[in-house]
């Protein structure tokens, strides 16, 4: 029987090399055959137990995940809690820990704070799926990404991606110009000048939204938090929008066709022109859809094969 | 591994497919509501034979479909190496069907276990046979083939290669021993 | 000539230079002689160096308020233990030590433990709110040696010029952390290509150079308007400098002839910015770590003497603290228990940095800048000595530190240069030996 190794986490994509990816996406295009099977559901995780820990409110990723689990035959429990608990001096630590004590196989973990699953794996030496830490990453995400882009646009080899909003602020960005770049693409990250960080590795940085979707082949659009006006790092969301929504008019400056995608939640009307966000070029509702998938295959490939 | 013998060479192995061919259609009494399941990899090549002669015979083209057991495997908590999952298409509604599931070798009986959960999980089969091209004994589960190219008694420390056209370059059944060259 | 020990062969080092092997004598406090004499104990030092002890300017000793943190038990153990005699404890406790009554309560349980020296540092204003100056005079006399609101940043350049030109009245200096505070924002690390790629808040290098081209001009603005100007003391001391800009202005200020004097920290000639890469909070620290071009920098303004001293800023916090996320993880570290060798090794032995210089960083620099005289070693000197073995390697494990902090970012670092003795007028503080 073929077989392969995989990395142990998920953390970010730093140990995983390209070709581990691209069996990866081809394992999430075989769990898309099984979502569509009247028994959407394979016996291949019985008797593992994962656990979802989000330390940061997140229904819809940790649906996704659970439904993901569930799918697999994996046990899940939840843990949700906020930062306000942890602030009351129950640790991630202590938390994590006293999970551990009831067998949990893997853990998938959300926090408001970057570093926290790369905590995790130090204390716990069991399977870790980052499943958003702040601003650093959100591996699943642009998994699911790129799987959808794949789906597209077929391979990504020399395709311009464009990611327009919040880069600074963005682990969706973060993981994207992580993951894209390995598998092919080239990354333009587009934002206003205080919304931008100094340098994104896999990524070239741009303020000027036309110079970002011109020749795209696909556009990204990311949710803008409202706190960013209260800091002071925006004038205003009629700027915003003025400077960076994506438009129909403005999506014409990519080449035709090029496919609109949306981590949601969305803002309607912020970053997206409503109109343009229930049109054809949009692929949000795909995204969901496989974000499923993806995530059985990400359990499958950590769970599976540690020995 | 070492080479031992060679067990079944091009024509005998044409011979075994024709002849489970017959059985097939004997027992099916003709071709009614009759497809063919093959199992990741050299199953898949053998069920295409086997709809080949089918259709010779009987002047009927009946449904094919392929299938990984990958995620119904019962050793994934403990196994060191991960499988691949490959494309599993059964491109037919399969309630109702007399399903053949074709595999090139039987042992352990746990890969036929495992695909008829993965079948069942696809819909319901009115019935479902079991051919194989090579059933090499020691069973672990309580599994049986309906057609048998071959029985060939094997000792554990052997291994029985199938080989087809399609994916080894020709076709022929090998008996190989594990351990020192 | 009769001593309590006597120190056969030592190697002798202070910041004048290194002076070749001795029989140190000591007794009554003092050295008596330099070459030999009876002993009640006599300590074989061939292969090892004597050294005058260690001062700390900035340590946090966390009592009172915080003492399941540090104490001054725990906290001038773990000094004694890394070479210092002497040790300045920083006022940002619970409640603040900005009145008399808390110098000396503290002054007086040091005192009882008779481990390290502590040398109170008082808050520049009550309660470090940064409005209304402390009690200069009154903290003086009760034995404050340093005036400062580390911790906080002083952000009201009005408040600092009035505290400085009063602290100046009484003889105290000033310490600030300079780090402008809306520059620094919620920066948990430097800012720059590892923060934005690991998506962490960054604080950028010029939080810390603009804060102190303020401060400098402050002290031009106070320095020229005092009616007396005490020559050779620092007005204004810049904490824990971290940066290569900060650097350079501190050095033309200083070519320029203003009274100021400025520290490094162990951690910010060691470490940088790219430790935080494995995203562990134990390289969270105030100001942060930079980057390498910033680390030479330093080194090399603490040779030519722009830095005056090594200070540890000593940081504990509990493990469970530390354990937080990098957000909400404090800054800062322990390190007074790693300082010397720490530096010793990587400075000295691998840099090829003046072993005599780095001695006086330890000793006289900061002797200095609190207006104290030198300890040489020298018949009659203050017997406030350290023993160090500058050969023998360890490895760094800080399960076994005294201070309550038992983590390190030198955790497994193997260093040489430990303290085998130390004394404090004459009395042994630390037993090493053996």
């Amino acid at each position: 029987m073929s077989g392969a190794t995989f990395p142990k986490h998920l953390l970010d994509f730093q140990e995983w090399e390209r070709a581990q990816l691209e069996s990866l996406l081809e394992t999430a295009q075989m769990m898309q055959e099984v979502l569509a099977r009247p028994v959407k559901k394979v016996p291949a995780l019985t008797g593992f137990t994962v656990a979802t820990v989000f330390f940061e409110p997140s229904t819809r990723t940790r649906i996704s995940f659970e439904l993901a689990a569930r799918r697999m035959s994996a046990d899940v429990v939840s843990f949700t809690s906020s930062a306000s608990s942890t602030a009351k001096g129950e640790t991630y630590r202590d938390t994590l820990r006293t999970l551990d004590q009831m067998g949990i196989d893997a853990y998938i973990l959300r926090t408001d704070a970057a570093g926290v699953p790369h905590q995790a794996h130090r204390w716990l030496q069991k399977p870790v799926i980052n499943a958003g830490d702040g601003w650093r990453a959100h591996p699943t995400q642009a998994l699911l990404d790129a799987f959808t882009l794949r789906e597209k646009l077929g391979s990504l080899e020399g395709k311009k991606i464009a990611i327009v909003g919040d880069i600074l602020h963005s682990r969706v960005a973060r993981s994207n110009a992580e993951l894209l770049p390995r598998l092919g693409a080239q990354v333009v990250a587009c934002g206003p000048a205080t919304l931008l960080p100094g340098k994104l590795p896999g990524a070239s940085l741009t303020t000027k939204l036309r110079e970002a979707l011109e020749e795209a082949d696909a556009v990204m659009a990311l949710r803008l938090q409202k706190e960013r006006m209260d800091k002071g790092l925006l004038p205003s969301l009629p700027e915003y929008i003025a400077g960076y929504q994506i438009t129909e008019a403005r999506l014409a400056w990519a080449k035709p066709e090029a496919p609109l995608l949306h981590p949601g939640p969305m803002n309607r009307d912020v970053e997206i022109e409503g109109t343009l966000a229930d049109s054809p070029r949009s692929l949000v509702e795909r995204q969901v859809a496989n974000g499923q998938a993806v995530r059985m295959a990400v359990l499958y490939h950590v769970l599976v094969g540690k020995r | 591994m070492t080479f031992k013998s060679r067990i079944l060479n091009a024509d005998e192995v044409r011979r075994a497919l024709t002849r489970i061919a017959h059985e097939v259609i004997e027992k099916n009494k003709g071709t009614q509501r009759l497809c063919f399941v093959g199992i990741h990899t050299r199953g898949i090549s053998l069920a295409k034979r086997l709809v080949e002669l089918v259709e010779r015979f009987e002047g009927q083209r009946v449904p094919m479909g392929i299938l990984d057991i990958t995620l119904y495997r019962d050793d994934l908590t403990e196994i060191g190496l991960q499988p691949r999952v490959r494309e599993t298409r059964i491109p037919f509604d399969l309630n109702g069907k007399a399903v053949v599931l074709v595999d090139d070798v039987l042992y352990t009986g746990r890969t036929a276990r495992a695909a008829l959960d993965a079948l069942i999980d696809q819909g319901r089969p009115s019935r479902i046979y079991l051919a194989v091209l090579v059933d090499r004994g020691h069973r672990e589960l309580p599994i049986r083939a309906d057609f048998v190219g071959k029985n060939l008694p094997t000792s554990r420390s052997e291994v029985v290669k199938v080989k087809t056209l399609e994916d080894d370059g020709e076709d022929a059944v090998e008996l190989w021993e594990v351990g020192e060259t | 000539m009769k001593g309590e020990i006597l120190f056969k062969n030592a190697t002798l080092v202070d910041a004048r230079g290194e002076h070749g092997t001795a029989d140190v004598l000591v007794g009554e406090g003092r050295i008596l002689s330099l070459s030999g004499g009876e002993a009640q104990r006599v300590v074989e030092a061939k292969g090892r160096c004597l050294s005058p002890g260690f001062f700390d300017l900035h340590a946090h000793l966390r009592e009172p308020g915080q003492e399941v943190k540090e104490d001054l038990r725990s906290g001038l153990e773990a000094a004694a233990r890394g070479g210092y005699t002497d040790l300045v404890s920083m006022p940002n406790t619970t409640p603040v030590v900005d009145r008399a009554e808390a110098v000396r309560a503290l002054r007086e349980k040091a005192a009882q433990i008779d481990r390290a020296r502590l040398h109170p540092a008082a808050a520049l204003t009550q309660g470090q709110e940064g409005q209304v100056l402390c009690e200069a005079r009154l903290l003086r006399e009760a034995g404050a040696v340093l005036l400062t609101d580390d911790g906080r940043t002083n952000e009201d350049a009005g408040v600092l010029a009035l505290g400085l030109r009063y602290a100046a009245s009484w003889g105290l200096p000033v310490a600030v952390h300079a780090e402008d505070a809306g520059l620094r924002r919620g920066g948990v690390m430097h800012e720059g290509e590892v923060s934005w790629r690991l998506g962490l808040p960054g604080n950028p290098a010029y939080a810390e150079s603009a804060r102190i081209a303020r401060d400098l001009e402050v002290v031009r603005y106070v320095w020229e308007a005092l009616e007396t100007r005490p020559q050779g003391r620092s007005l204004l001391h810049f904490q824990h400098l971290s940066t290569r800009r900060g650097l350079e202005l501190v050095r033309q200020a200083k070519r320029e002839g203003l009274p100021i004097s400025a520290e490094v920290t162990p951690h910010h000639l060691t470490l940088t910015d790219a430790h935080l890469e494995g995203l562990d909070p134990l390289y969270k620290v105030a100001p942060p770590l930079r980057t390498w071009a910033d680390v030479e920098a330093l080194v090399e303004g603490l040779l030519e003497g722009s830095l005056d001293c090594v200070a540890t800023d000593h940081a504990p916090h509990t493990e469970d603290e530390k354990s937080l996320d990098l957000l909400r993880a404090p800054f800062g570290i322990p390190s007074l228990e790693v300082a010397w060798p720490l530096l010793y090794t990587e400075l000295v032995q691998k840099r090829g940095f003046p072993l005599s210089v780095l001695v006086a960083r330890f000793t006289d620099g900061p002797r200095r800048i609190l207006g104290l005289p030198p300890i040489h070693l020298e018949e009659g000197a203050e017997a406030s000595l350290v023993l160090w073995d500058p050969s023998q390697r360890r490895t760094v494990d800080p399960k076994g530190f005294a201070s309550k902090a038992r983590y390190s970012p030198w955790a497994g670092w193997g260093l040489s240069g430990w303290p085998l003795l130390t004394l404090v007028e004459g009395r042994v503080v630390f037993e090493g030996l053996g």
